[in-house]
C-alpha cells in the first residue's frame, strides 16, 4: 500500500530538548515553585489590604508603644518580600540553574 | 497669593544644573562607546549587569509620585499613605516569580517580541504596542503635570508662563537624553537618580532616628500629636475609609501593574541573561524596602517636624513635604540636593518612558507590521527617534495643559491599564500552552477598554467638585480605580476567546518558545541532537535532588 500522507517532519533539536526528562522536571520545578509562592504572597497582601480597609479598630490596636498592628503587618510585608526574594534565588539557583546548565551542556550551545 | 519658596533658590538652581550637567556628560560619554545598531539604541546592547540594572530598576519607581507623593501622604494622611507604599514593595515579586526571566529568554526589545513569538504576529504586536503607547502616555502625562508644582515650589516660579516655559525645558532636556543617549543613556540617569536619592533618604532617615533615639514609637507619638487628625492619623481611614472597596482595587492594580509597566518590563533586556534579570529584581527589591522604610519616617517626621497645614498650604501640597523636610533638618543646603534629585526624578522617568513607547512603535508597529519585517538596516532606530520627538512633544504639551489640575488618578489608571492588558496577556503567553491569538487580542483590548470606559464612568471624570468635569454628572461607576473589574475581567476574555478559537497556533512555536522561554535556548544554537542523559531518566528525580553541583558539569558524551 502507498503511503498517502507524508510522513511527519523529523522532530527538530529544540522538539528532542522538549520531550527529554531533564527538561520536564525543570518545568515541573519552577511551575511547583512559582505558582503558589505568587498565589501565596498575593493573598498574603490582600488580607494585609483587606484588614487595613475594612477593620480599622483591629489595625489601630496598639502592639508596641504607638506603633500599632497595621504597621507591624505593613512592615512584616516587606520582610516577606525580602524573604520571598531570598528564597526563590536559593531555590533557582540549586534546583533550576544546574538543569538548564545541563541541558545547554547536552544540546552544545555555545559550542 | 504667593507663598513664599523655601531653601535658596539660587542654590537650588546651581545644584539642578550641576546634576544635568553631570548626567549630559556622562550621557554623552556612554553615546560613545555604545553601537549605533538597533540594539545599541534600544537596550544599550544588553551590556549592564545586574546590579546596575537593578538600580536602575528601582530608579523607575523613585518617581515624583512615589518619592515626594508617597512621603507627603503619610504625613498628611498618616496610615493610609503607608498602606499604599506598601504594594510598591510586594510588586516586585511579580517581576521575579512570573514574568522577568522567562521574557528575557523570549524577547529582544518589547512586550510585542514575547507574544508574537507563537503567536500570530501583526495582529499581536498591534496589541502590544497600542497598550505600550498608551500606558507610556498617561504615565508621562502625570510626571509632567507634577513637575508644574514642584517648580513652583523649588524655583519660585508662579506664574503659568513661567511654569510652562519650565515644564518645555524639562521636555527638550529628556528629549536630548533619550535622542543621544538611548537606552544606555537613559538608563545611567536612572542609575545616578537612584543612588543619590537612595543616600539622601537614608542619611536623613538615620538622622531622623537618631534624633527620635532609634525609637519608631516616639516619631509616631510626635505625629499624632502635631497632626490635626491627632492619634487618627496613626490608624486607617482618612483617605481611603469613605470607600474602602476602591482602596482594594487600587491595592490590587498597584501590586499587579507595577512590573507590568512597559517601562520596566523593557528594562529587562539592558542585562545580557535571565540570572541578570533576577539578579537585577533582587536588588531593586532590596533598594525599594529601603526606601518605604525610610519613607515612613520621613513622612510622619514631617507631620510633626514641618507640621501639616505648612505642607497644604505649600505651592505642590502634598508633594512638598519630603523638601519642607529637608529643608527644616538640613537647611538649603539638603533642601537643594532633594531639589536637584525630584527634578532629576522626573527627567529621568519621563526619558525612559518616551524610548520605550517609541521603541514600542518603531519596532512592533513600523518593522514588524507596516514594513513586514523588511524595513532597512537603521531604519528602526531612525523611526524610534523620530517616534521619541514626537512623543516628548505630546508631554510638553499635554503636561502644560495639565498643570495644576488634579491629574492624580492618571498614575492610578496607568497602572490598572499595564495589570490589566499587560499582565494577563503575559501570564497567559508564558504559563497556559492553550493560549491563542485570539485570546492574546481579548485579554489585551479587552483590559484596556473596560479600563477606560470605567474611569470615563467614574467620579473621576463628573459628578463632583474635584471632577474633571465637575458640572457634568454620567457617573455610572461608583469608584475611582477600575481595577478590581478590568484585571479579572481581561483575565477571563484572554480564557474564554482562547477556549472559543479555532486557530490553535503552531505547536512547533509552542514548544520552541517554552524551551527558549525556561532555558534561553534558541532552535539557532543547538547541535542536530541532543547528548543523552547521563544515567536512566527515571532515575533523574534522585540524581538531581541533591544540591545540584553533581549536576553543573555532567559527563560528556561525544
Amino acid at each position: 500500500m502507498t503511503q498517502i500522507f507524508a510522513p511527519p517532519d523529523e522532530p527538530s533539536s529544540i522538539d528532542m530538548i522538549h520531550a527529554d526528562p531533564e527538561f520536564a522536571e525543570l518545568r515541573r520545578r519552577l511551575r511547583r515553585f512559582v505558582l503558589p509562592v505568587a498565589a501565596g504572597f498575593m493573598g498574603w497582601y490582600m488580607v494585609f489590604v483587606l484588614l487595613s480597609a475594612y477593620a480599622h479598630d483591629l489595625v489601630a490596636t496598639p502592639v508596641f508603644g504607638s506603633v500599632n498592628l497595621g504597621v507591624v503587618l505593613g512592615l512584616a510585608q516587606f520582610v516577606t518580600t525580602a524573604g520571598i526574594t531570598w528564597a526563590y534565588n536559593r531555590f533557582a539557583g540549586r534546583r533550576l540553574d544546574p538543569l538548564v546548565a545541563s541541558l545547554k551542556e547536552r544540546a552544545g550551545v555555545g559550542r | 497669593m504667593t507663598t513664599p519658596a523655601i531653601g535658596n533658590t539660587t542654590l537650588n538652581i546651581v545644584l539642578f544644573l550641576l546634576f544635568v550637567g553631570a548626567t549630559l556628560y556622562v550621557v554623552w560619554r556612554v553615546s560613545r562607546t555604545t553601537s549605533t545598531t538597533t540594539s545599541g539604541y534600544f537596550t544599550g546592547d544588553s551590556s549592564f549587569t545586574g546590579t546596575q540594572n537593578g538600580f536602575a530598576l528601582a530608579g523607575d519607581f523613585l518617581s515624583a509620585a512615589s518619592f515626594l507623593g508617597i512621603a507627603g501622604g503619610i504625613a498628611v494622611h498618616g496610615y493610609d499613605g503607608f498602606v499604599y507604599s506598601v504594594g510598591w514593595v510586594v510588586a516586585w515579586l511579580v517581576g521575579l516569580l512570573l514574568v522577568g526571566e522567562m521574557m528575557r529568554n523570549t524577547g529582544r526589545f518589547t512586550i510585542g517580541d514575547v507574544m508574537a513569538y507563537r503567536l500570530r504576529q501583526r495582529p499581536v504586536r498591534v496589541a502590544a504596542a497600542l497598550s505600550t503607547l498608551i500606558i507610556s502616555f498617561f504615565y508621562l502625562l502625570a510626571q509632567m503635570a507634577g513637575a508644574g508644582g514642584l517648580i513652583a515650589l523649588l524655583l519660585n516660579i508662579h506664574d503659568r508662563a513661567g511654569q510652562s516655559i519650565a515644564i518645555a525645558g524639562v521636555g527638550l532636556l529628556m528629549i536630548f537624553y533619550v535622542l543621544v543617549g538611548g537606552m544606555k543613556g537613559t538608563t545611567w540617569v536612572q542609575i545616578i537618580k537612584a543612588v543619590i536619592l537612595l543616600l539622601c533618604m537614608s542619611f536623613l532617615t538615620a538622622f531622623l532616628l537618631g534624633r527620635a533615639g532609634f525609637n519608631l514609637s516616639s516619631i509616631f507619638d510626635k505625629a499624632a500629636k502635631a497632626s490635626p487628625l491627632g492619634s487618627a492619623v496613626l490608624a486607617p481611614g482618612d483617605l481611603y475609609g469613605r470607600n474602602p472597596l476602591d482602596f482594594v482595587s487600587l491595592a490590587l492594580a498597584l501590586a499587579l501593574g507595577i512590573c507590568s509597566l512597559p517601562h520596566v518590563l523593557m528594562r529587562f533586556y539592558t542585562v545580557p541573561g535571565a540570572r541578570d534579570v533576577r539578579k537585577s529584581l533582587t536588588w531593586a527589591v532590596g533598594a525599594m524596602i529601603l526606601f518605604y522604610f525610610c519613607t515612613l519616617v520621613v513622612g510622619y517626621s514631617a507631620t510633626s517636624i514641618v507640621g501639616v497645614d505648612r505642607i497644604k498650604a505649600a505651592p505642590a501640597g502634598e508633594n512638598s513635604a519630603a523638601p519642607l523636610l529637608a529643608a527644616a533638618v538640613g537647611g538649603p543646603v539638603l533642601l537643594a540636593v532633594v531639589a536637584a534629585v525630584a527634578f532629576a526624578t522626573i527627567l529621568a522617568v519621563v526619558a525612559g518612558l518616551t524610548l520605550t513607547a517609541s521603541v514600542s512603535f518603531a519596532h512592533d508597529i513600523w518593522s514588524k507590521v507596516v514594513r513586514g519585517g523588511r524595513a532597512e538596516p537603521g531604519e528602526e532606530v531612525r523611526v524610534a527617534r523620530r517616534t521619541a520627538v514626537v512623543m516628548g512633544v505630546l508631554a510638553v504639551v499635554g503636561g502644560i495643559a495639565a498643570n495644576g489640575r488634579n491629574v492624580a488618578f492618571l498614575v492610578a489608571l496607568a497602572l490598572a491599564l499595564a495589570a490589566s492588558a499587560n499582565l494577563s496577556t503575559l501570564v497567559y503567553t508564558l504559563f497556559w500552552r492553550r493560549f491563542t491569538t485570539a485570546g492574546a487580542l481579548a485579554s489585551t483590548y479587552v483590559g484596556l477598554l473596560s479600563c477606560l470606559t470605567l474611569i470615563a464612568l467614574s467620579p473621576v471624570m463628573s459628578g463632583n467638585p474635584k471632577a474633571i468635569f465637575p458640572d457634568a454628572n454620567f457617573v455610572v461607576f461608583p469608584l475611582d480605580n477600575p481595577g478590581i473589574v478590568s484585571i479579572p475581567l481581561s483575565f477571563l476574555a484572554g480564557w474564554i476567546f482562547s477556549l472559543l478559537s479555532r486557530d490553535k497556533g503552531d505547536p512547533r512555536l509552542r514548544r520552541e518558545m517554552e524551551v527558549r522561554a525556561l532555558t534561553g535556548i534558541a532552535p539557532d544554537d543547538v547541535d542536530d541532537e541532543l547528548a543523552p542523559l547521563p544515567g536512566p531518566a527515571r532515575r533523574l528525580g534522585r540524581r538531581y535532588a541533591g544540591t545540584g553541583r553533581a549536576v553543573a558539569s555532567p559527563p560528556r558524551y561525544r
